[in-house]
């Protein structure tokens, strides 16, 4: 099911095209990056869905429905670009935020009590936010977000600023609201992070949409046929099987098991070339080689440019 | 929640933060300080200086003002026998004089022979006193050796106050008073001229504080971005009249409390009507004991002056065009601060902004000489000059019609330059980066949503 789509979105600033006819879909309860290079489009597009800005062109749609003013209620939205008052008290900045976002002042504090303990802040309550070190900032930053219980949360790089523990923090919290059934836009640099939390992802490059999918369909969709492969016995006993099947990439011989990497022939499966290669072999260990995200982007990014040129 | 719930909610962040601030409660002290300090400083100066008894050492070689000095309570004269005056001056250091007086021969015929040696520079009084003693004393003997009995001179002698009456249309009349009409004007077009620069630079700082600390964009995905500028504005504009209502009640309550204490005689005169202060309080304290009559007309005259003065016009007027102006610079200063990424970066817009308004500052001193000239009327139309203008011009009497028109004027100008400033706000905050152009603004303008 669907939670919000954008169809053929435009978007002209002066000088530059930021979005040609961008579409994204995105499913509910899921987590959806959206990536891209410095200077795609991916914020434009973000302010777009926020109704920071609107589009030129394309339309938007949020459960079921055209996007309307009163959705900002039902977002919530972590910027790049983000900060707090310094000389205002944590608590009292964290309360008027909520109120911006349409909560109660009593409904507001109840919830953020809550958080704070959480997040073990609550002694910060009456600092003032210069007062507060980055990452400390950032986890009210955050708590700020989510607040108002959005069924849409928007991250656009939320683990910059944040040290290991917190981004694991951070994390975890993330992977539990999509198990409560909060919807994720998640628009980052960090492959690592896109593999380990992203269900589906989309693709900017230059204003335009270059990929998107399920990430699981996306590799497989960009694996070559190539496998890894360590065994122990004689390199020579396999050499037939493995030109005969195979385009070896890389051999290194070692004192106990060897490794070996190559490309499996069209035709071929990877049973198949197993079967015959245990018979001459003992085989240790085999692996198909799935492309990272990182390879992907650069791959994909790098086609497109040469497309454009 | 609505539009205008999430406008008050940002009006009450903006006010609170900023009343909150030590600098406004010290704004709050220290103005009426300074103001009561300006209306009750010259008074208790002037009264203070008599309090010191002046011994004056008169070394007089004319003969002509041997005891002829009349004495007040704190001018006292000693009359040196005849000697070297240069040995008297010698010997200054060594006297408890206050000063030296020595008057040559040659008084008579020349203005110049009356010499005051101190050690410090003799008060003007002191000095008023002594030219005023020997004038009188020579005056007397140049009519004697014309034939003329003091007695004539005193019959020929004519002094005339004039009261000016203005003919209301209704046939009334009104005793005006320009002292105090010019005063009131300058009050009102100076309180409007600062406010506006004050509270609009305030406006441009809390808009480069929003978008300096990124804040900017995490308010504008809950807000939309007009709805942010006005609830600064409307914010700091209200900070803007709670500190006029301090200063008000608090300048009051200090200057009848303090000005009884420092001088109990003036208090007794100036207390009744708490403004006829403004009028020169100068010419009240010479005038006491001579022209007791003068003054007294002058008194009751500006008392029906203040009477006749149509106090909430003058209210409603100052808040009307102190509103106006304010919002139509502040909306100017907001799109500023949209602008730019810091401070230092404002130099370049803020000229043509803060031109009309220095125009107006230095065109009040004409306009309130003249508050008919067609000058007056013209920069009480302009939009950007009226706030100052008209609060100059109010007090003298302005036709109706005038001001009404003025204030259309201002409520129109106000909306167009407010949709303008939106439109280039609402674009300028999420710019960073980049050296902003007046071209680039004009851009701004045309960009759709």
């Amino acid at each position: 099911m669907t939670i919000f789509k954008a169809v053929d979105i435009d978007k002209q600033y002066a000088n530059h095209l930021a979005l040609n006819k961008v579409s994204i879909d995105v499913p509910k309860a899921k987590i959806f990056g959206l990536l891209g290079p410095n200077g795609a489009g991916k914020t434009t597009l973000i302010r777009i869905i926020n109704q920071i800005t609107a589009p030129d062109s394309g339309q938007l749609f949020f459960d079921g429905r055209p996007l309307k003013a009163d959705d900002v209620y039902r977002i919530g939205y972590l910027p790049e670009e983000r900060g707090l008052y310094k000389k205002m008290k944590v608590g009292e900045q964290a309360v008027y935020l909520a109120r911006l976002k349409g909560l109660s002042k009593a409904d507001a504090v109840k919830k953020l009590k809550y958080w704070f303990d959480k997040f073990e802040i609550l002694p910060w309550w009456d600092k003032k936010i210069e007062e507060l070190s980055k990452g400390m900032q950032q986890k009210i930053q955050f708590i700020v977000t989510i607040l108002h219980e959005p069924e849409l949360l928007i991250f656009d790089e939320p683990f910059s600023g944040f040290d290991p523990i917190n981004t694991n923090l951070l994390k975890q919290e993330i992977l539990a609201l999509k198990e409560k059934g909060v919807t994720i836009i998640f628009s980052t640099h960090n492959m690592a992070s896109v593999e380990e939390i992203c269900d589906n992802i989309a693709l900017i490059n230059k204003s335009v949409k270059i990929l998107d999918g399920r990430v699981e369909d996306i590799k497989q969709q960009f694996k070559t046929n190539q496998f890894e492969c360590t065994y122990a016995g004689d390199f020579n006993a396999a050499a037939s099987v493995i030109s005969q099947k195979s385009i070896l990439l890389e051999h290194r011989e070692n004192h106990v098991t060897h490794y070996l990497k190559a490309e499996l022939n069209p035709s071929v499966s990877n049973n198949e070339f197993l079967t015959a290669l245990i018979n001459k072999v003992t085989i240790t260990s085999f692996n198909e080689v799935i492309p990272s995200m990182d390879d992907i982007f650069i791959k994909v990014v790098e086609k497109a440019n040469l497309k454009i040129e | 929640m609505t539009s205008l719930n999430k406008i008050g909610t940002i009006i009450a962040r903006e006010y609170n933060t900023r009343v909150r601030k030590k600098s406004f409660l010290i704004m709050s002290i220290v103005g009426p300080i300074l103001f009561a300090g300006l209306m009750i400083t010259p008074a208790w100066m002037a009264q203070m200086e008599d309090t010191e008894e002046k011994v004056v050492a008169v070394a007089d070689s004319s003969h002509l003002m041997l005891g002829e000095f009349p004495e007040t309570k704190y001018i006292k004269f000693v009359y040196l026998p005849n000697a070297d005056i240069e040995t008297y001056k010698n010997n200054f250091k060594q006297t408890d004089y206050y000063a030296l007086l020595y008057i040559s021969q040659v008084v008579a015929s020349s203005p110049n022979a009356v010499h005051l040696y101190s050690d410090i520079s003799p008060s003007l009084g002191v000095q008023m006193h002594i030219a005023n003693a020997i004038e009188k004393r020579l005056e007397r003997d140049k009519l004697k050796t014309f034939g003329i009995d003091e007695s004539v001179l005193k019959a020929v002698k004519t002094s005339i106050t004039i009261r000016s009456v203005k003919l209301s249309n209704s046939g009334e009349e009104k005793v005006t008073n320009f002292n105090l009409y010019m005063a009131m004007g300058y009050i009102g077009g100076f309180l409007i001229y600062f406010t506006i620069f004050f509270s609009g630079a305030q406006v441009m700082r809390g808009v480069i504080e929003e978008k300096t600390s990124r804040i900017i964009e995490v308010i504008i995905s809950s807000v939309k971005p007009f709805e942010l500028m006005m609830g600064k504005i409307i914010g700091v504009g209200l900070v803007a009249l709670t500190q006029f209502a301090l200063w008000g009640v608090l300048t009051l309550g200090l200057y009848s409390t303090v000005l009884p204490i420092l001088m109990p005689d003036a208090a007794k005169i100036t207390n009744q009507p708490k403004i006829e202060n403004f009028a020169d309080t100068g010419s009240s304290l010479q005038t006491q004991a001579p022209a007791n009559d003068e003054f007294n007309t002058e008194i009751s005259g500006m008392i029906g002056a203040i009477a006749d003065i149509n106090f909430g016009v003058i209210i409603i007027s100052f808040l009307f065009f102190f509103f106006g102006g304010y919002f139509l610079y502040s909306a100017m200063f907001a799109a500023i601060g949209s602008a730019v990424d810091s401070e230092a970066d404002t130099q370049q817009f803020m000229l043509p902004v803060t031109l009309p308004m220095i125009i107006s500052i230095v065109a009040m001193v004409n306009v309130i000489q003249n508050p008919e000239s067609s000058l007056a009327f013209w920069l009480s139309m302009i939009p950007l000059t009226s706030p100052v203008i008209m609060m100059a011009r109010i007090p003298f009497g302005v036709p109706y019609p005038q001001i009404i028109l003025s204030a259309v004027i201002l409520i129109a100008s106000f909306v167009a330059f407010t949709w303008m400033a939106a439109k280039i706000y609402r674009t300028g905050i999420l710019m960073y980066g980049k050296k902003t152009s007046w071209k680039e603004m004009w851009k701004w303008l045309t960009y759709k949503n």
